[in-house]
């Protein structure tokens, strides 16, 4: 089979969902998960319903990507939730979820795809960070370490799997309009955007650009880089 | 089990030696050291072998089994050490994810 395989996780919406369509488009098998079944219906799309952080449906999933593909070309990391609350006022509970979603999560997906793509001596690794890490963004302290902890995850897996060539990168959006943002009010969105170089909210189509970028054959130098949108 | 399990490595070891281009003296069996003083592989191919083993519990169990470590690294505790150790943690690990399955 000469099409590339792309796994996305976190695939039943927003940029996740945009990213399963984009590639789909370009004659991908993408396989997808989510907490949620999805309506995302095509000829070459597969989805699991499961968690991220959960150990044993990762297992399952990607025992059965090596049975129906034999190999994973692409991981895009995406599956997030955040949390807009002071870090006075955030509970442990809370500060659990955000960590097992967006790191452990990402550590899981991009631990046992890299076993999938070693055996091809290919793969490229996306993970998913935010804009609100270099801007120190104040509200949000629970969602902003866990996305610090991808940035480091990110860094150290690009030096550990250089050699099976796989390479780890991550992309920085600011803000999307997607669910992830609903529950922010309008004039914090704005004071982000404002301190951009480039000041509006991103889109879809930007997200893809990079994911794009990092995806390339070509992009085989490139590793252990964490790109922003926006100019921050 | 354990002894399947111990042919399983020798089989994954051979494979990995020879897709590596690296010389077996003699025969592999389950005192035979993987890394460490005298051990066989170096870290990237411990890696590799025990994803290949992995994979080769996966095919022939249909269980997936991740046989992550806390000690992997330890000369003197790692589950990795010899052939025979990591048959031994192989089988307990396999055995816990087929209770985990069938309960």
């Amino acid at each position: 089979m000469a099409e590339p395989v792309t796994l996305i996780t976190g695939a039943r919406k927003g940029i996740g969902r945009h990213l399963a369509e984009h590639y789909l488009a370009q004659g991908h098998r993408v396989i997808g998960c989510s907490r949620e079944a999805t309506d995302l219906a095509h000829a070459h799309y597969r989805h699991a319903t499961i968690d991220v952080a959960d150990e044993a449906g990762a297992m399952a999933l990607f025992a059965s990507l090596r049975k129906e593909y034999g190999r994973l070309d692409h991981l895009i990391n995406n599956a997030g939730i955040a949390s807009m609350n002071h870090s006075l006022l955030t509970p442990i509970d809370t500060v659990r979820r955000v960590m097992e979603t967006n790191l452990t999560g990402t550590f899981l997906f991009a631990r046992e795809a890299a076993k999938v793509m070693q055996r091809a001596k290919f793969g490229r690794i996306v993970n998913f960070t935010t804009v609100a890490v270099p801007l120190r963004l104040e509200g949000e302290a629970a969602y902003v370490a866990s996305k610090a902890a991808v940035e480091a995850l990110t860094r150290v897996m690009a030096r550990e799997l250089a050699d099976f060539g796989i390479t780890v990168n991550a992309v920085g959006p600011v803000p999307v309009q997607t669910d992830l943002i609903r529950a922010v009010p309008q004039e914090k969105i704005a004071g982000l955007v404002a301190r951009q170089a480039i000041k509006r909210l991103g889109t879809f189509a930007d997200v893809a650009n990079v994911v794009d970028f990092f995806l390339r054959r070509e992009s085989g130098f490139v590793t252990g880089q964490v790109l922003y949108l926006g100019g921050v | 089990m354990s002894e399947d399990l111990t042919q399983m490595i020798i089989a994954a070891t051979r494979d990995l030696a020879a897709e590596q281009g690296v010389e077996i003296d003699g025969t592999l069996d389950a005192n035979t050291r993987l890394f460490g003083e005298g051990g066989l592989l170096d870290s990237m191919a411990l890696v590799s072998l025990v994803i290949a083993v992995e994979q080769a519990l996966e095919e022939k169990y249909e269980v997936g089994v991740a046989l992550a470590d806390e000690k992997a690294l330890s000369q003197r505790s790692s589950p990795y050490r010899t052939i025979g150790t990591l048959a031994a943690y192989a089988a307990q690990e396999l055995a816990t994810r087929r209770k985990g399955k069938s309960g």
